[in-house]
C-alpha cells in the first residue's frame, strides 16, 4: 500500500508543518514515509505545498502525478491539485476561502470550513492542522492518537505550550469530517 | 656554497650565514627582489625557531617556486586563493605557523576577495605581499598596483587612469579592518630598508605566534626585466618613483597602539557621525 | 569489511537493501532532511572541517554545520564565496584534515578550478552538489543537468572524480561515509551528486550514523621538523615530469574503474526494456517499472550508484536479452551518453528527459518506455 497526500495553500497556513506531523505520525507507526516541501522564494508569501507519501515498502517516485489525497486550503491550490486527485481519491476543500467547485464526480470531495474551524479553535494559523484532522477522519492513514504524539514531537520543547491547542484543532477537523452535511458535493 | 656554511669570516665573527631554510639557490632574474624577501623570511623563521612547524602557502606568479627555495612544508594554491588556502590550513592546525607568499597580481587583482575576507575574519595567518607593480611571470603586463602613467606590455601608452583606474593601495585598505593586527610596508631598495623590512616580517610572525590576528607585510620590490631597466636602474626607480607613490611604514600594530584613526565598522567615529 | 567492500561483493544487482527499505516496523528512527542527514553523516565519520556558502537548495547543510561543528569542537567557516570555500578545503585537506564542502550547481561551477588543483595535488575532499536547474542561475528546482560536468570534466586537465549518486536519504548517509573512504583510499576529491529533492525531502533514518577510523596520512603538511619538507602541488613545468604525474594519476583511475563500480538493479529478470536512471529520477523510474509490470510489460531498472566510474559492463550484461534501453533523467540527454557508450549500439537507446526543475512523472516514463518498445528507440524527449 502506498498513499500520497498533497497539502497546499498560502505560505503561513502551516502547510509544511501539517505535512511534517503526518510524516512523523506515519514514521511512528513504522511506515515508510517521504516528505517533500515546495521550497525557495515561492514560499515567502506565495503558495506553499508539501507532499507526503506513506507506504509499507520502499517508496518510489517522489513526484506525485496521481495524488490519493489532496488538501486545498486556497483557490490556486484547488485549481492546481484538484485535477490530479486519482480516481476514487479524496479532495479536502477549505470552504472558508474556496467557493469554486471541484468539478469531479469520480472522487470524494470533503468540504470543511477549515479556516473558520481553526478560528474557533483559537488561531486561524491552525487551518492546516484542522484540514489534517478532516483528512484523517475520512482516510485513516494514521491513528488520531499517533497524530497527537507526532504533534508533540514536531512542536518540540520550544513550542510545547502549543501542543494542546494544535491537538484540539486536529480533533475539531476530525469531527467536522464526520458531520454528514459535509459529505455530498454541491451540484 | 654549502648550506649553513659561513660566507665570510673575519677574526671569528660571522658576518653572514646563509639560513638553513634557504634550500636551493633561487632562479629569479638578476635584480629581482624575491631572493631578498625569501632570505628575510628564512632568517626570521630561524630566529624565531619555528621553521620546523611552519607551512608555506604558495601562490601563482614568479614566486610560484618559493617552495623550491625555502625548505618548508608547502602547498600550492590556485591564483589568488592563497589566503583562503591558508585559512583552511590554519583552522585545522592552529598550532602551526602559516603564511602566504603572494605577488601583487595574485593578491591585489584576482585574489582581492580572498585577501580582504581573510583579513576581515582576522585569520591567524601572516601574508608576505611582494609588490613590484607588474605581472612578471607572464611578460610584464599591467597590475592593479602599476603606477599611473607606467608603461607595461598591456598599457603600452602608460596606465591611463581614466580607463585603467588607479593603483590599489591594498595594505592601507586592509589597515581599516579590526581583524588586522599588524600591517606594514617595507622595501628592498637599500640595506637600511631591507633591515627594517626584516624587522617588520619578524613582527608579523610574532603577532601570529601571539595568536592576535591577521598580519601582513607588503614589500616593495623590483622587476628589472618587466620594467625594462637594468638592476641598478630598477633599484633607483624603486627608491624614488615607487616609494613616492607607496610610502613605507607601519600602518597597524594594535598591540603597540598603532592603528589608523579612520572609523572602523561597528565603532562609529565622531567626525563621521557629527553633521550628518 | 567496509561498506564499499560489501557493495563490491554484490555487483550482480542483488545489492543489499538500503536502510530505507521497508519491512519490519522500526520505531527508533527520526525524520531528517537530506541536507541535514548528509551533514550529520559527515560529522559521524569524523569530518574535521566544513566550508560553505549559502545557496538554495543546499542551505540547510551549511546551517546544520554552522550549529553542529562548533558543538563538536570542529571547524566551520562560512566563506566569502564558493571559490574561497573550496580553497579553504584545499588547505585543510593539505594539512591532513577530513573535509566536507557543499554547494549547488552555480557554486559548483565556481569550484571547478580548485577541484582540478586538488586532483593534481592528490588531495582528498568530499564535495556535495545538490543540483538545481540550469544553465546560468537557472531555477532552484531539482535537476540533474550537472551530470556531464561531474563525470566528464569539472575543471581543466586530465582528471576524474569519483561521483556517487544517492537516491534516498538513507543511501546518502551511507554514501557520505563511502565518499570519505574513497577520497582517502585514492587521495582524490570525491563528489556526491544529489538534487534538490534529495536535499529538501525528509525520510526516516536510523539516527546512529556509522563512524570511520582514520590514520594520520603520511603526506600531510605539519611542518618539516626532523624530515625533508613535503610539497603538495600540481605544477610540473617540464612536460616529461608532468606526463609522468599524469600517467600515475591515470593508473589510479584505472584502479578505481576496476574496483569501485557500483550499481543497483530491480526487476532485471529477463526484461524487455531496461530503464537507466540515478538519484531522484531513479525513484520515478522505479514507480514506472512497477506500473509497467502491472500492465504486463517486462520492465527493469538499472541504477548506477557510481556515475564515474560508470558501470558499463554490468549494464551491458543486464541488458543483453532486452529489446530497448531507456535513459530517464532530469537533464537534456547527459546520462544517456554513458548509456549509449555502454550499450555500444547493441540495442536501441532512447531518452526521456525533463529539465529546468521539472521532474519526469511516472506516467510520462511509462509512456516513453512504451514508445521505446514500439518504435525501437526513436528518440522521444
Amino acid at each position: 500500500m502506498e498513499r500520497s497526500t498533497v497539502i497546499a495553500g498560502f505560505g503561513g497556513q502551516g502547510i509544511l508543518f501539517a505535512g511534517k506531523v503526518l510524516a512523523e505520525a506515519a514514521m511512528l507507526e513504522g511506515r515508510e514515509v517521504l516528505w517533500i516541501p515546495s521550497y525557495g522564494p515561492e514560499m515567502r508569501g506565495g503558495t506553499a505545498s508539501c507532499t507526503v507519501i506513506i507506504a509499507d515498502k520502499t517508496i518510489g517516485s517522489p513526484v506525485v502525478d496521481r495524488a490519493d489525497h489532496a488538501v486545498a486550503l486556497n483557490p490556486p491550490s484547488m485549481a492546481k491539485y484538484g485535477p490530479i486527485v486519482a480516481k476514487g481519491g479524496l479532495l479536502v476543500v477549505n470552504t472558508t476561502l474556496i467557493e469554486a467547485q471541484a468539478g469531479r464526480d469520480d472522487i470524494e470531495v470533503l468540504e470543511v470550513p477549515c479556516t473558520a474551524v481553526a478560528q474557533r479553535a483559537g488561531d486561524d494559523k491552525l487551518v492546516s492542522v484542522v484540514a489534517l484532522g478532516a483528512l484523517i477522519g475520512r482516510r485513516r492513514l494514521v491513528e488520531p492518537e499517533t497524530v497527537h504524539r507526532a504533534l508533540a514531537i514536531v512542536l518540540g520543547d520550544r513550542h510545547a505550550d502549543m501542543v494542546e491547542m494544535d491537538a484540539a484543532a486536529f480533533d475539531a477537523g476530525f469531527a467536522a469530517s464526520l458531520e454528514p452535511v459535509a459529505a455530498p458535493p454541491r451540484a | 656554497m654549502t648550506v649553513g656554511e659561513p660566507l665570510v669570516e673575519q677574526e671569528g665573527r660571522t658576518v653572514y650565514r646563509r639560513p638553513q631554510l634557504l634550500s636551493n639557490p633561487t632562479s629569479y632574474c638578476p635584480g629581482c627582489g624575491h631572493g631578498i624577501v625569501h632570505r628575510l623570511v628564512a632568517e626570521v623563521l630561524e630566529e624565531l625557531g619555528v621553521g620546523g612547524k611552519t607551512i608555506l602557502v604558495g601562490s601563482v606568479g614568479c614566486s610560484v617556486f618559493a617552495y623550491d627555495f625555502l625548505a618548508l612544508d608547502s602547498v600550492e594554491s590556485p591564483h589568488g586563493r592563497a589566503p583562503a588556502v591558508a585559512t583552511g590550513v590554519k583552522r585545522v592546525r592552529p598550532d602551526r605557523v602559516v603564511f602566504t607568499y603572494q605577488g601583487d597580481g595574485d593578491l591585489a587583482a584576482i585574489g582581492t576577495a580572498e585577501i580582504v575576507h581573510a583579513a576581515a575574519r582576522g585569520e591567524r595567518i601572516t601574508v608576505i605581499f611582494v609588490n613590484n607593480g607588474i605581472y612578471g611571470m607572464t611578460g610584464g603586463q599591467m597590475a592593479p598596483t602599476t603606477l599611473a602613467g607606467q608603461q607595461t606590455t598591456s598599457s603600452p601608452r602608460g596606465r591611463d587612469v581614466a580607463t585603467q583606474g588607479y593603483p590599489l593601495p591594498v595594505t592601507e585598505m586592509l589597515s581599516l579592518l579590526p581583524g588586522v593586527q599588524y600591517a606594514a610596508r617595507g622595501s628592498v631598495a637599500d640595506p637600511a630598508l631591507v633591515g627594517k623590512t626584516r624587522a617588520a616580517i619578524r613582527r608579523a610572525f610574532e603577532v601570529q605566534l601571539e595568536d592576535r590576528g591577521f598580519s601582513i607585510v607588503e614589500v616593495l620590490s623590483t622587476c628589472p626585466v618587466g620594467w625594462g631597466l637594468t638592476p641598478v636602474e630598477a633599484m633607483e626607480r624603486l627608491r624614488t618613483t615607487v616609494m613616492d607613490a607607496y610610502p613605507v611604514g607601519t600602518f597597524v600594530d594594535r598591540a603597540r597602539g598603532i592603528a589608523p584613526s579612520l572609523p572602523t565598522p561597528g565603532a562609529p567615529h565622531r567626525s563621521v557621525t557629527e553633521g550628518f | 569489511m567496509t561498506a564499499l567492500d560489501r557493495r563490491a561483493d554484490s555487483r550482480d544487482g542483488s545489492v543489499a537493501p538500503a536502510r530505507s527499505d521497508a519491512g519490519a516496523r522500526r520505531v527508533d528512527r527520526v525524520l531528517m532532511k537530506g541536507n541535514e542527514a548528509i551533514a550529520e553523516a559527515a560529522i559521524a565519520v569524523g569530518c574535521d572541517a566544513y566550508f560553505g556558502y549559502p545557496i538554495t537548495p543546499q542551505a540547510e547543510l551549511l546551517e546544520w554545520m554552522a550549529r553542529r561543528m562548533p558543538e563538536e569542537g570542529r571547524v566551520f567557516v562560512q566563506a566569502e564565496s564558493e571559490l574561497a570555500a573550496i580553497n579553504m578545503a584545499l588547505g585543510a585537506s593539505a594539512a591532513g584534515a577530513r573535509v566536507l564542502v557543499s554547494s549547488s550547481s552555480p557554486g559548483i561551477s565556481l569550484m571547478a578550478e580548485a577541484m582540478s588543483y586538488m586532483a593534481g595535488s592528490r588531495l582528498p575532499v568530499v564535495l556535495v552538489n545538490v543540483m538545481r536547474g540550469g544553465p546560468g542561475l537557472g531555477s532552484i528546482g531539482a535537476a540533474q543537468g550537472d551530470y556531464l560536468q561531474a563525470t566528464k570534466g569539472h575543471g581543466h586537465g586530465d582528471y576524474h572524480v569519483p561521483v556517487l549518486a544517492p537516491s534516498s536519504i538513507a543511501e546518502a548517509i551511507d554514501l557520505v561515509r563511502d565518499a570519505f573512504i574513497l577520497a582517502e583510499r585514492y587521495r582524490t576529491p570525491v563528489m556526491i551528486l544529489a538534487d534538490g529533492i534529495l536535499g529538501q525531502a525528509m525520510e526516516p533514518v536510523a539516527p546512529a550514523f556509522r563512524t570511520l577510523e582514520r590514520q594520520r596520512p603520511d603526506w600531510a603538511l605539519e611542518g618539516a621538523e626532523g624530515r625533508p619538507p613535503r610539497v603538495l602541488k600540481s605544477l610540473h613545468l617540464r612536460p616529461e615530469d608532468l606526463e609522468e604525474q599524469d600517467l600515475a594519476l591515470q593508473r589510479v583511475y584505472d584502479e578505481i574503474r576496476r574496483s569501485e563500480q557500483r550499481w543497483a538493479g530491480e526487476r532485471l529478470d529477463d526484461p524487455d526494456i531496461v530503464l537507466v536512471a540515478y538519484g531522484s529520477a531513479a525513484r520515478v523510474a522505479r514507480t514506472a517499472v512497477e506500473r509497467l509490470r502491472e500492465d504486463g510489460v517486462g520492465a527493469g531498472l538499472f541504477r548506477p550508484i557510481t556515475l564515474w566510474p560508470f558501470p558499463s559492463e554490468p549494464l551491458r550484461h543486464v541488458a543483453r536479452g532486452a529489446r530497448a534501453v531507456l535513459a530517464v533523467e532530469m537533464s537534456a540527454g547527459q546520462l544517456v551518453e554513458d548509456v549509449r557508450l555502454a550499450i555500444e549500439g547493441a540495442l536501441p537507446v532512447s531518452l526521456h528527459g525533463r529539465m529546468g526543475g521539472m521532474v519526469p512523472s511516472p506516467d510520462g516514463v511509462v509512456e516513453a518506455a512504451r514508445r521505446a518498445l514500439s518504435t525501437g528507440g526513436e528518440d522521444g524527449r
